[in-house]
């Protein structure tokens, strides 16, 4: 019973290493040489496709980006939003609990702070109707957050499919209201609220905030930080963390796990409130459905490139904001629609991505054929 | 058929992984037709790393590997299987919802196997060959581990393996089913297959194989007869030094009533009552030791003492503290509110990774699982800790890079210290321990077992859920044996025979006749 040894073929030229002990400094490297081999392949598809100067248009980008004091600001303010959004899912993510309703829950938090504004605005001290503002914004996202919370906890529902839907349902709620608010009868258009007034307004006097982005920026900023702390110091995120990698061990420890699930998710929802809020109350001072312009769902993505640490996020949603300003330049620069920005912005993301690989293995060549005994 | 070429032969194999962690150094050495061979080697020796590698998990780094004196290169499962190599891993590679010969058919050409009536033909025929007990017909998730593993060893057979090797096969089986696959390897070895089998139980390695070959730290040391070699030998092989291999039992001092369970009943997910009736007493400064079959209620006894378990109506789990005579009960409190009442409970679970540990979380963070509330309001003291991290890595030699190294990284016998070490630190008054030594090689084994004793002499009252009777035998003062969910005898550790409470395990009958005389 001789078997015929089958032949295999020669040793593959190359095999993959894990790597364990990456110095720091050796993976940001690694990660910048992605970067920038992303924006030479970059180059390569602009020439073929279009023609045009790679340089011209990565100048164009930058200058669409932060060429004038306005447009920093702007690029600021577009930071802090997809930020606060991204610290909202955060917690959330890190429990393994998948948020992907932000949207709905930032849409939430502006139609609270917008009812407050309309309902309020002109029979209420402007004071009052602030305060209302923020409490009312901050409850209606935690109410939309926690809603799918409860049902996981108790019932052990999937939460991606309830949080999504509830987006829709937050989306219908505020199409309904900007008829019913609407300025011109029937319009659907709510234009500036309280623009004599400013009553519900959240700002600083224009002499200290030319643009109006700074105390959104301040207020974003305080956050990451106390998120920043929250999770890698305190007991909640501790408990977050154990809830996240193993629901059995969290019990084990005694952990009441519904309570955290419930208590995450209105902390997740109450941020997207005051991302809402913020949106509405501080920048837009009117609201649409497409307020939250889809950083319910960017926000995703900034959180998972940063690995889930909040200041990393800063550097993950300032690339997105940045890529998304310098789009819109070259598409009315030069002429090419936005979809051309977006595959740009997609090969930047997937060299980003792709890099994680090169930091976690290493790929070894084939060494020289070793004499057989 | 050339008997002076070896079935395989591997010569100067080394793997890697980064750059400090060496799995594999030089190894060489050879398996001939028609033997079974005993892989030996403690915890993080490479013997599993070794296997892959002929299995086509992974890639040797250098040196090279023969079948049947031709040089080989496999690269993946498939060139292993095409090579008459197949593996039988110590986690089951099967689809749940899969009849026994679907999943012998999955990843195989329909054109060479045929319809599956054919494939349930020739599963039978592999049956009646070698002597096994199969229904083609059978879902996955209706078979116990032992129909399960005898699956993959049908599978790998049928893909025409004439090369088998064996993770630990007899880790996951009770005395009786390791019989049985026993002589199951040993017709196949009659046929003219070659086997390899890892495992660390040296009584086994004696009783099946025809040479044992151990692994040091990823070195060869070498092989011998197995009918040259005894325990102690092979044991000293594979640590490097003399070991001593009695368990010892000290004497109980101040035995005083711990834990008084009374007709304790609960029920498993499915409704079925796990545990029935159960009653006995724990007491302080002994080691008392609990045998079963696997799944015979050990897991929630444990559980339900450590308020994981919901008990059912009538049962009643009364605690008393060290020189009180105040009881408080148990049942009806979960984890956080036994710990509030001052109940120093301490538990190292069956599922090491699952439940007692977190795999992803380094030493340190592992640590703050039972301490994590002490600290401050709103954020949690992580000095203490972390203090405690590097105490029990110097203390119980904990091999990891740091104590940030996420768990799951680490060997088992060391990820089980770390849960040992953690459980013990906090001077729980009760230690219950579900199958401590599984997997961990001798000298670990022995580490534990020294703990538990050490535990013992302070007058913390040792539940010990064992599987090994040798060392249930050596180890516990008494024994209380669990038989489909029922308590079927106490018996005194220093008197009780091993057929003793085997007989007790599998037979309820002989539990009432022992009761009654």
């Amino acid at each position: 019973m001789s078997t015929k040894v089958k032949e295999t073929g020669r040793e593959p030229l190359f095999h993959i290493v894990r790597r364990t002990d990456l110095p720091f400094w050796k993976s940001w490297l690694i990660r910048i040489a992605a970067v920038v081999a992303s924006l030479l392949i970059c180059a390569v598809i602009i020439v073929l496709v279009t023609g045009d100067n790679p340089i011209q248009i990565y100048a164009t980008m930058i200058k669409g980006a932060v060429g004038s004091p306005r447009r920093i600001w702007a690029l600021l303010q577009g930071v802090a939003m997809l930020l606060c959004v991204a610290l909202a899912v955060t917690p959330a993510f890190k429990m393994r609990f998948w948020n992907i309703g932000a949207e709905g829950q930032v849409l939430m938090g502006g139609m609270g702070a917008a009812a407050c504004m309309i309902l309020f605005g002109k029979t209420l001290p402007a004071p009052v109707v602030l305060l209302l503002v923020i409490v009312v914004s901050i409850l209606a996202g935690a109410l939309w957050g926690v809603i799918p919370a409860f049902f996981k906890a108790f019932w052990n529902t999937n939460e991606t499919l309830f949080t999504l839907m509830m987006n829709y349902i937050a989306i219908q709620i505020v199409s309904y209201f900007t008829y019913i608010w609407s300025s011109n009868k029937g319009n659907n258009v709510i234009n500036t609220i309280n623009a004599d007034t400013h009553v519900g307004w959240l700002e600083l006097p224009a002499s200290i905030d030319k643009y109006g982005y700074l105390l959104n920026i301040i207020i974003v900023a305080v956050l990451t930080v106390a998120m920043y702390f929250y999770l890698k110091y305190s007991k909640q995120g501790y408990e977050i963390s154990v809830v996240g990698e193993s629901e059995n061990t969290a019990k084990y420890a005694g952990i009441n796990v519904k309570k955290v699930i419930i208590r995450t998710m209105l902390i997740s929802g109450a941020l997207c409130g005051i991302a809402g809020m913020l949106l509405v109350s501080g920048t837009d001072h009117t609201i649409t459905p497409n307020t939250a312009a889809g950083r319910g769902f960017t926000a995703i993505m900034v959180s998972w490139l940063a690995k889930f640490n909040p200041l990393f996020m800063v550097l993950t949603s300032l690339l997105l904001v940045f890529m998304e300003k310098g789009a819109l330049e070259i598409s009315t620069v030069f002429g090419l629609n936005d979809s051309f920005a977006a595959i740009i912005t997609g090969i930047i993301i997937f060299f980003i991505i792709g890099s994680e690989f090169f930091i976690n293995y290493s790929i070894k060549k084939r060494q020289k054929e070793v004499e057989a005994k | 058929m050339d008997n002076k070429t070896p079935a395989i032969s591997m010569r100067n194999i080394t793997k890697a992984f980064g750059s400090k962690v060496v799995a594999n150094k030089n190894v060489s050495m050879d398996i001939e037709r028609g033997e079974i061979l005993a892989l030996l080697g403690e915890n993080g020796s490479g013997k599993t790393t070794l296997m892959n590698m002929l299995s086509g998990i992974y890639r040797q780094d250098s040196g090279q590997i023969f079948v049947d004196g031709t040089e080989v290169h496999i690269t993946c499962p498939k060139d292993a299987y095409e090579l008459g190599i197949g593996m039988i891993h110590q986690h089951f590679k099967l689809v749940d919802v899969l009849t026994a010969t679907e999943n012998v058919a999955l990843g195989m050409q329909k054109k060479t196997t045929g319809p599956n009536r054919e494939i349930a033909k020739a599963i039978t025929e592999i049956c009646d060959k070698y002597g096994f007990d199969i229904d083609p017909k059978m879902k996955v998730y209706n078979m116990t581990v032992s129909q399960k593993q005898t699956l993959e060893i049908v599978k790998t057979l049928y893909r025409g393996a004439n090369i088998l090797i064996l993770d630990e096969p007899t880790a996951v089986l009770t005395p009786q089913e390791t019989e049985k696959l026993f002589a199951v390897l040993r017709n196949m070895k009659a046929d003219g297959k070659s086997i390899i089998i890892i495992t660390h139980k040296l009584n086994e390695v004696l009783a099946i194989s025809d040479r044992v070959s151990i692994l040091r730290k990823g070195e060869y040391i070498g092989t011998v007869q197995t009918s040259e070699a005894t325990v102690q030998s092979l044991t000293e092989m594979m640590v490097g030094q003399k070991v001593e291999l009695d368990i010892e039992r000290p004497d109980i001092e101040n035995k005083e009533l711990r834990l008084s369970i009374e007709n304790l009943t609960c029920l498993d997910r499915y409704g079925v009552k796990a545990l029935d009736d159960v009653s006995f007493d724990v007491y302080g400064g002994e080691i008392l030791g609990i045998a079963g079959i696997s799944g015979s209620g050990q897991k929630q006894l444990l559980e339900a003492i450590a308020g994981l378990q919901k008990a059912e109506s009538g049962s009643s789990i009364k605690y008393y503290a060290p020189g009180e005579k105040k009881e408080s009960q148990l049942v009806g409190k979960n984890v956080s509110e036994i710990k509030r009442m001052g109940v120093a409970l301490s538990f190292v679970p069956e599922d090491r990774l699952g439940m007692g540990l977190v795999g992803a979380m380094g030493m340190a963070d592992n640590m703050m699982l039972r301490s994590y509330q002490k600290g401050g309001v709103i954020f949690t003291d992580r000095k203490t800790p972390r203090n405690l991290a590097t105490k029990i890595k110097d203390d119980l030699e904990v091999v990891t890079p740091n104590i940030s190294t996420p768990v799951r990284k680490l060997s088992g016998g060391n990820v089980q210290k770390v849960l040992v070490g953690r459980e013990i630190a906090s001077d729980p008054t009760v230690l219950m321990a579900a199958y401590a030594v599984r997997g961990l090689d001798i000298n670990t084994s022995y580490t534990i077992y020294h703990l538990l004793n050490e535990q013992k002499k302070k007058g913390t009252a040792v539940i010990y859920v064992g599987e090994d009777l040798d060392v249930l035998i050596a180890l516990c003062d008494r024994i209380a044996i669990l038989c489909g969910g029922k308590l079927n005898g106490v018996v005194d550790g220093r008197t009780a025979t091993k057929e003793e409470v085997g007989l007790l395990m599998t037979n309820i009958e002989a539990g009432r006749k022992e009761a009654e005389a």
